[in-house]
Parts: C-alpha cells; sequence; structure tokens
C-alpha cells in the first residue's frame, strides 16, 4: 500500500505541454478504457441479437442497474479515499425494510418512512465513518462486521417475512413515464442524477479535491490542512444516505420489502468500481467510470441472456473483467513510476 | 504519473478489456451448443425461459436438464438463467425481464421468494407470457398460471408415516433438521412429517434450520445431541442435511440406533439409503417438472390454451427396509429415477 500510494505530484510539469491535444487528454482518462469496453459489448450484442439495439432495452438495462448503481456511488467515494465498503449491500436491505414496513404496517406515512429509511441508513454510514477515523479501525473490518449486523437486524426486525402491499407513494420511482416509444423509469433519472451530481461534486468542488487527496495521503492532505477526521466521517455518511436512496429504488423495482436482498450488492458494486477503472488503492477514479462499470455488468447480463447463453457464464465473464481491470491498474502504476 | 506514460496504459487496458471480453464471449458462445445461434429469428422460433434458484444445486441442474431433452425434442429454443444464491430475488426479476424481452413465450420458474417475485411475474403475464411456477408455489398460489410441483406435504406425511411404523411403538425423541425460516417448501414438509408421524410440535426435542446444506445438518446434529441425547428419530428436509446429521451420529457411535428420515430422492442420497445411512427418502422429479412445463408452453404457443392449476409431479417412498403398511419402492427402483 505504501509503495503504490505515492501522491502525484512527481509528475512532471512540462507534461502538461507535450500532451495539449483534446485527442491525447481523452485517450489518456481513466474511464476511456472501460467505456470503449462497454461500446465494443453494446456492438458485440447489437450484432449477435434483433432485441439488444431497441430504446426499450437500453432503458430496461439502466432500470436493472439503478440499484446496484447508486450503492456503487457510495461505494466509489469511500475507495477514493483508500477505504471499502462491505456493508453497503445490507444497510441498503436493512433500510429497504424499515421503510417498506413502517409504511405498510406501521403508522408512518409513506414520506415519513421513506426519511426514516434515510436517516437509519446515513445512521450506519455515519458508525462506519466514526469507527473508521476515531478508533482508528480499518475500513474492512469496520465495515465487514457492520454486513452481518445490518443483516441480522434485517431478518430480525423483518421476522424473516417479506413486505407486500406497499402503499403507492413507495413504488413511484418504479413507474414509468413514455419517452417515444420507449418507457422510462422514473428511478432510474434518481440514479443518472445522482450520478451527474457526485461527478460534478468530485471533479469541480473543493470537497471533491479533498476526497482525491485524502485517497493519495491522509498524512500529506493533512499537513496541506484538510480535516481529514471530518472528511472521511462525510464521505461514509454521504454513502450511507446514498445506500437509503438505494433501499427506496429496490422497494420501487421488486414492488416489495424484501429481507433477503442485497446479499451479493457490496461485491457487485465493488465490481462496478473496479471495471469503471477506479483504483482499489485509493486518489484514482471517477463516479463516471463507476457508471460506465456498472453498464459494463449490465450489459452483458442483458445481452447473453438474450442470445440465451446460461447465467452462469456472466459470472465467469465478470470474474475475468474485474481481474483484468485491476491487473491494468496495476500495470499502469508500476510505468507511472 | 505524468501524462505521457499514461497513454499506452489506458489505451492498453482498452485493448486488453475488449479483446478478453471477445474471448471469453466466443468461448461460452461455443459452450453453450446450440443455445447461442447469431440470427435469434423473432417471429418463428418458440422460446422458452426456465429461471432456476440457483445455476449449482443438482436438482436444479436436473431440472435444467430434463428442459433441455424436452424443448429439443418439441423443436423450441429454451433459455435459462438463475439465481446467484437460494433468495436471490433480485437476480430472478431481472431474469424474468430479460427473458421478456428477448420475447419467451412462456417462463418456467422455480420462485426464490415466494412473495417477492409476484409482482414481476404479474407484468410478465401482462404482456401475454405463460408462467408457470415448477417445484416452489408463489404466494398467493393464483399469481402463476400453473403449478407444475412435489405435494411436498404429501412427501413429509410418507416418511411420517414410515417413521412412525419402523419405531414399531417405541417412545420417540424427535430432532428436526429443517430449511429455514419462511420457506414455504420447508414448512410443508415438517408439518407432513409430524402429519404422518401423528406428532405435533411439542415432541419435537430439537428443531433446528441448516439450509439444506451438509455441513450445517452435521453441526445441528451435534447441537441437538448436546441437548438431548437420547434423540432416536431425526427428520431431514433433504439428504445433505440426512449426510451431515449421520455423520454427527457415527462420531457418537449412534449411527445404528437412530433413525434417519429424509426428502429429496438425489442420486447421492438414494445411495445413502441404499448403505443404509438413511432408512427411507421421499423421491421427487425435478425432470418431470421441467419437461411438462415446456410442454404446456408448446401448448401454449400452439393454440393458445393456457396450463392452469396444481398438476402434481409425483413423489415415491424410496427405502429397502419396508415397512408394513407403508406404501414403498426399493433403491433400485430410486437409483432408476433419481436425479443429480
Amino acid at each position: 500500500m505504501t509503495a503504490t500510494s505515492t501522491p502525484p505530484s512527481t509528475s512532471s510539469p512540462y507534461a502538461e505541454l507535450k500532451t495539449p491535444s483534446t485527442v491525447r487528454r481523452l485517450l489518456t482518462q481513466p474511464t476511456t478504457g472501460p467505456l470503449v469496453a462497454l461500446l465494443l459489448a453494446c456492438v458485440f450484442f447489437s450484432v449477435s441479437t434483433d432485441q439488444f439495439l431497441t430504446g426499450g432495452n437500453f432503458s430496461l438495462i439502466v432500470q436493472q442497474v439503478m440499484v446496484v448503481g447508486t450503492l456503487a456511488i457510495g461505494q466509489t467515494l469511500i475507495i477514493l479515499t483508500a477505504g471499502i465498503d462491505l456493508s453497503c449491500g445490507a444497510v441498503m436491505a436493512f433500510g429497504s425494510i424499515v421503510i417498506a414496513k413502517m409504511a405498510a404496517e406501521g403508522s408512518l406515512p409513506p414520506l415519513a418512512a421513506i426519511a426514516l429509511g434515510l436517516v437509519v441508513c446515513g445512521g450506519f454510514g455515519l458508525l462506519n465513518g466514526l469507527l473508521v477515523q476515531k478508533i482508528p479501525l480499518p475500513p474492512f473490518i469496520v465495515t465487514l462486521g457492520m454486513l452481518n449486523v445490518a443483516f441480522a437486524l434485517t431478518h430480525i426486525y423483518s421476522e424473516e417475512q417479506t413486505v407486500t402491499s406497499l402503499p403507492g407513494p413507495l413504488t413511484a420511482l418504479g413507474q414509468t413515464f413514455p419517452l417515444g416509444k420507449t418507457d422510462i423509469t422514473y428511478g432510474s433519472l434518481v440514479t443518472i442524477a445522482l450520478f451527474l451530481l457526485l461527478a460534478y461534486a468530485l471533479s469541480s468542488t473543493g470537497w471533491g479535491r479533498h476526497v482525491y487527496a485524502l485517497g493519495n495521503s491522509q498524512e500529506a492532505a493533512r499537513l496541506n490542512g484538510i480535516r481529514t477526521s471530518r472528511l472521511t466521517i462525510g464521505v461514509y455518511t454521504t454513502a450511507g444516505v446514498l445506500y437509503g436512496i438505494a433501499a427506496l429504488l429496490l422497494i420501487s423495482r421488486t414492488g416489495v420489502g424484501d429481507p433477503q436482498a442485497g446479499q451479493t450488492d457490496n461485491l457487485d458494486s465493488i465490481t462496478a468500481v473496479v471495471l469503471g477503472g477506479t483504483s482499489l488503492f485509493g486518489g484514482r477514479g471517477s463516479v463516471l467510470g463507476t457508471f460506465i462499470g456498472v453498464l459494463i455488468v449490465g450489459v452483458f447480463r442483458n445481452g447473453l441472456q438474450l442470445m440465451g447463453v446460461a447465467s452462469i457464464y456472466q459470472t465467469l465473464i465478470t470474474g475475468v473483467l474485474v481481474i483484468l481491470a485491476v491487473t491494468v491498474d496495476q500495470i499502469s502504476r508500476k510505468k507511472a513510476r | 504519473m505524468s501524462r505521457t506514460t499514461r497513454l499506452p496504459s489506458s489505451l492498453f487496458r482498452a485493448a486488453a478489456v475488449t479483446g478478453i471480453a471477445a474471448l471469453t464471449l466466443t468461448a461460452c458462445g461455443s459452450g453453450s451448443g446450440s443455445g447461442s445461434g447469431s440470427s435469434s429469428a423473432g417471429s418463428g422460433e418458440v422460446k422458452v425461459g426456465l429461471i432456476t434458484k440457483t445455476d449449482t444445486n443438482p436438482f436444479f441442474v436436473k431440472m435444467k436438464e430434463g428442459a433441455e431433452k424436452t424443448a429439443k425434442a418439441e423443436g423450441v429454443k429454451l433459455m435459462t438463467a438463475a439465481g446467484k444464491f437460494d433468495g436471490d430475488n433480485a437476480g430472478q426479476v431481472t431474469a424474468i425481464e430479460n427473458m421478456v424481452a428477448a420475447g419467451v413465450k412462456g417462463i418456467l420458474i422455480t420462485p426464490s421468494d415466494s412473495k417477492a417475485i409476484v409482482p414481476a411475474i404479474e407484468k410478465a403475464k401482462a404482456k401475454g407470457v405463460l408462467v408457470i411456477a415448477l417445484d416452489t408455489p408463489t404466494e398467493p398460489e393464483s399469481a402463476v398460471d400453473a403449478l407444475f410441483a412435489t405435494d411436498n406435504l404429501k412427501a413429509g406425511e410418507l416418511i411420517g408415516e414410515y417413521a412412525k411404523a419402523a419405531m414399531k411403538g417405541k417412545t420417540a425423541k424427535i430432532a428436526t433438521l429443517d430449511l429455514a425460516p419462511g420457506v414455504s417448501v420447508g414448512i410443508q414438509r415438517h408439518n407432513g412429517f409430524l402429519k404422518g408421524f401423528g406428532a405435533t410440535d411439542k415432541d419435537v426435542v430439537c428443531a433446528q434450520d441448516t439450509s439444506g446444506d451438509q455441513a450445517k445438518g452435521q453441526t445441528a446434529m451435534e447441537n441437538c445431541l448436546q441437548k438431548a441425547p437420547d434423540i432416536n428419530v431425526v427428520y431431514t428436509i433433504n439428504e445433505p442435511a440426512a449426510l451431515g446429521a449421520y455423520t454427527a451420529l457415527k462420531a457418537k457411535g449412534r449411527e445404528k440406533d437412530v433413525l434417519i428420515v429424509s426428502v429429496d430422492g438425489g442420486c447421492t442420497g438414494t445411495r445413502a439409503v441404499k448403505d443404509g445411512k438413511i432408512a427411507a427418502t421421499s423421491q421427487q422429479y425435478p425432470l418431470k417438472m421441467a419437461a411438462e412445463g415446456v410442454k404446456a408452453v408448446v401448448t401454449y404457443a400452439k393454440d393458445g390454451k393456457k396450463a392452469s392449476g396444481y398438476t402434481d409431479t409425483g413423489v415415491t417412498l424410496i427405502t429397502d427396509k419396508a415397512q408394513d403398511g407403508v406404501t414403498s419402492k426399493d433403491t433400485a427402483y430410486g437409483l432408476e429415477n433419481c436425479w443429480g
């Protein structure tokens, strides 16, 4: 870890002058590789099946990835600080059961139940952040523990029962509106808006630059006057609130509160982050890359299914792609040194 | 980390990722045999979808095999998908959506979550797709057009009656190694066993969940023996759990005087019955469920007639130590008809 987290300040200030063209700059973006992979996959599936290249199918893919996508935004923020969050899927599941039970069986109005769910998930994030920063404990350990805590609470609180007959407002984001001949889900728009919002915050605000600095070297960031403690706790809490939004999206998508949900979503979100070119060692990557990573997984799953390829091959391909993405990340780091 | 060195690495990343993706695709294209033709003609060909709980459980592997055989014989195209783990509702929802997008005529599904899958099934039905539940009913059962499954209550009753007869009036100390809370299949088998045995939950001295897993079954049995060393009847949700229980009993030298009964009828389990590790098992027929399901979709595609209601795909008590008054077949029959 210590060797790989060399701050980027070693880069020559003249490098900028040597590569002025826009094309060059585009090619050097860490998201270029994943984007090309995504486009090629799309071309492949468009040629292979009749049904892939339709507006309805693309809308479907976005709708299918909106839950993991929203989780992956939070995961990206945490990984950018050189952390990791194993608890995201479990926290989301707990949030979704809280929202569903409070609104369907409790006496809370739907909007209050949703707000409560966001607060609960944000609370988990806050707790993660405090443990990581104040004690301090490794993020891997903290979130592994929190994974089990949230998982158990979900099953205790739900009494292992799926919550059905949800009030309308809870599933509103799962409804569609027509755009030309295609039906778009409101939840897809929420996810895309969140990606754009966080991408802007990371690239164009002081907060965003501090997150990157923190991921490159916490000590250097602290010496530069960044309040690293508050920043870290803020990142984990923000991620928690995003998991709460993902919980709402999940409910709206499946139409039920499901205590079994989210069990592999922690790994799925990490997969998306890695495929999107964000470094697991922190400080390098982007939320837009993660969006591409999420779409790569979604496009492969959808496309292979349309081709009639058995689902186990999706797992195989995803595994290969992940190892490859990390390998490329490592090689590019070695070269950079 | 200078920009000039990042240029080739980025290109390398792009090239390598796409290269491997293409390679893997080619590989899996050939691996899935006839399933992945590049021309999935939209109009003429009838497509049938099969969605199981997981890809890896031998029960579902057999189900898939049955569906593939029948699909080939009937000249239709089979598409398959599965959840990532038992209970993965979101994965099954996604599979339903993709299959509807691919234009299937009917979907056969083994629901991971009987209630949670219902909204997705209703959406598919609204688009004119015939949906049949295999093995596990939905809640409510009417959410699907039809159900092809084992009568799990009856499967439990058979081994309950058998155990009662085999105990020959001895006082029973019962342990139940169950599936998981809230799963209908497990509850029905458990209740069926008690009904067949003429017992109630009060008579059960130790009840533990195993997820139908051998290692968890062993742990559960070990703990039950700690709690109540004089257990002499063990009901298990399936044969892996039964074999786990057998291992735990053997470690205590109790394997001869404890009666283990089970449900499922997998080949490994049936061989365990033959070897005397398990006294009896209720055998079910996943291949038949899938085969009948595919035929029902073909009928629907031909003349628009939808299958409906519940079709019992049968269950047979398999044992080599037959008891008077309890109908059973021997393990020779069991091994001929087992799955996995």
